[in-house]
């Protein structure tokens, strides 16, 4: 192991009262960090849609106008990044997605996230649903910026903050669990961060 | 030499401080005294590495403010809420050890055969690298033309003050002031665009080699401008520093 | 987020491949640009560590720490050297 660096010492420290609410291996963050891919893409809403595709049905595809008057919700949960910060607290604005399946009448095992800038993610259709899952289009009471996935993202945060797909244009259903981009150089393929499954073999 | 690629192992190595001194309020430059250097070039960087008492390990790039020749030197500048910088220019004091592996880079780098006249664009800490130039210009004895244009927030925010109020002959250093002017200034007082740059760069017909280093949107700004201007892309090296230069 | 370039992943090259890369030649798969390493635009502590094309944007290189273990996916750059 290198030497221990006199006198240095990692950021934060979590209070007792949040605990019970940091996974294994996690500090809690104040701040917003930005991690990206890729450059942030900036799409227009005249030309952004978002659409339920695969499952055997047609796809069933929104505009921007018609996304936000679907009934949406406010919901304030706590978000973990693989790369070990937690944000308790944050507060979204966006459309469940079990919202988005019922309306689509699409149905499958599995789904692919697919984004803005060629960004995918793969997750399990029953993660997707029972109230876990949003496409969200505000945070913290304001449209969701540009560089933390506006115009809307993804937001599963019982998972790895990975699984929540910036810039997502849509989730396309199959019947297998193929890996999505981390998720091929060896991510976790389920990433839940109470089982601290960061990477396959977890 | 300047370009070959050295066969050895990149190792990490712990080197005793010798001094840390500073530069501005915020920066500091920290100098090494590592055993069994094997020489940089001017241009290079190095990784630093430091770990706490559970093992968690914080690694970043420095470049060396040094010449080849001198004494490994970094110079640091605290960023508030960095991780690493300010314990690097708050806490670390000589006689501490730092962990460190390098030089690293074999392109943002110049020694005298590479020529010029040499066209050197610094934004805020952004200047190291180009200062590691200027020095081995002068070590060398080269007669190459050169040009500094550093852009920097406030004159207290200039690093290496004193030094670039005395360059060596042939070398000319322009400072624009972004935010703020002492009474009196007459020198340039904005961010660096194409209209200074048309003032201040020697002409594309002079087959300039330009080096372009400090945050992101500063080498894009002025590295499109160059390039417009008519200097071969190749002619323009860049170095990216990020949004704040690192942290 | 603003992009760093191949500068910044100096050492992680010289692990992966043994020598400096900084100043090797790059050709992309998707559009045929030429560049140097050290000017690929670089997004740095993602999950991993990704370079992409300056010109349209392709992902030249990811590496990606796994425990102990880096994947380097190279299959983006049509040559390296």
């Amino acid at each position: 192991m290198s030497p221990v660096s006199r006198g240095f010492h990692r950021r934060r420290q979590e209070p007792a009262e949040n605990a019970g609410r940091v996974p294994p291996g996690q500090y809690v963050t104040h701040d917003f960090p930005v991690l990206s891919a890729g450059p942030t893409p900036h799409t227009r809403l005249d030309n952004w849609t978002f659409s339920i595709a695969g499952g055997g049905q047609q796809t069933k595809t929104w505009t921007w106008a018609e996304f936000r008057a679907l009934p949406s919700q406010d919901v304030t949960v706590d978000i973990h990044c693989v790369t070990k910060w937690s944000k308790l607290d944050t507060a979204w604005q966006g459309v469940s997605v079990d919202t988005l399946l019922d309306l689509a009448g699409h149905d499958g095992p599995f789904a692919m996230a697919h984004c803005d800038g060629g960004y995918t993610t793969n997750l399990p259709v029953a993660d997707l649903t029972g109230g876990r899952a949003w496409v969200a289009y505000g945070y913290d009471g304001r449209p969701l910026e540009p560089e933390h996935g506006g115009p809307a993202r993804l937001l599963v945060p019982h998972l790895y903050f990975w699984k929540s797909a910036k810039w997502v244009r849509s989730l396309e259903l199959r019947d297998t669990n193929d890996p999505g981009f981390w998720e091929n150089y060896g991510y976790h393929m389920y990433g839940d961060p109470w089982r601290e499954q960061r990477y396959a073999g977890d | 030499m300047a370009g070959t690629a050295l066969r050895r192992r990149l190792s990490w190595q712990v080197a005793p401080v010798s001094a840390v001194v500073p530069e501005t309020p915020s920066v500091r430059t920290i100098t090494l005294d590592v055993p069994d250097w094997p020489g940089h070039q001017a241009g290079q960087h190095v990784d630093i590495r430091l770990t706490d008492e559970d093992g968690y390990v914080a690694e970043r790039s420095y470049s060396i403010a040094s010449a080849p020749g001198e004494p490994v030197a970094i110079t640091v500048e605290r960023l508030d809420d960095g991780e690493v910088s300010p314990y690097l220019t708050d806490e670390l004091r000589a006689g501490d050890d730092l962990e460190l592996r390098g030089p690293i880079g074999g392109y943002f780098v110049w020694a005298p055969p590479d020529g010029g006249p040499l066209l050197l664009l610094a934004g805020g800490s952004g200047i190291v690298p180009l200062r590691a130039i200027l020095r081995h210009r002068q070590r060398t004895g080269s007669a190459v033309p050169a040009r500094l244009l550093y852009s920097s927030r406030t004159l207290a925010d200039v690093i290496y003050h004193a030094e670039l109020d005395r360059p060596a002959d042939g070398v000319e250093v322009i400072h624009t002031l972004t935010r703020q002017q002492p009474p009196g200034w007459t020198g340039y007082a904005r961010r660096v665009d194409a209209g200074l740059l048309g003032e201040v760069a020697w002409p594309a017909a002079m087959m300039p080699l330009a080096y372009v280093c400090g945050p992101t949107s500063f080498v894009e700004t002025v590295s499109q401008a160059l390039v417009q201007s008519g200097y071969p892309p190749e002619r323009v090296k860049t170095e990216r520093f990020g949004a704040t230069g690192g942290s | 987020m603003e992009s760093l370039d191949g500068n910044a992943i100096g050492g992680l090259l010289y692990d992966v491949f043994g020598t400096e890369m900084t100043a090797a030649t790059g050709i992309c798969g998707g559009c045929g640009t030429s560049s140097k390493v050290a000017e690929f635009a670089v997004y740095l502590d993602a999950p991993g560590t990704v370079a992409r094309c300056r010109s349209c944007g392709s992902v030249l290189m990811v590496f990606v720490k796994v425990r102990e273990t880096t994947c380097v996916d190279l299959r983006g750059l049509a040559s390296l050297g």
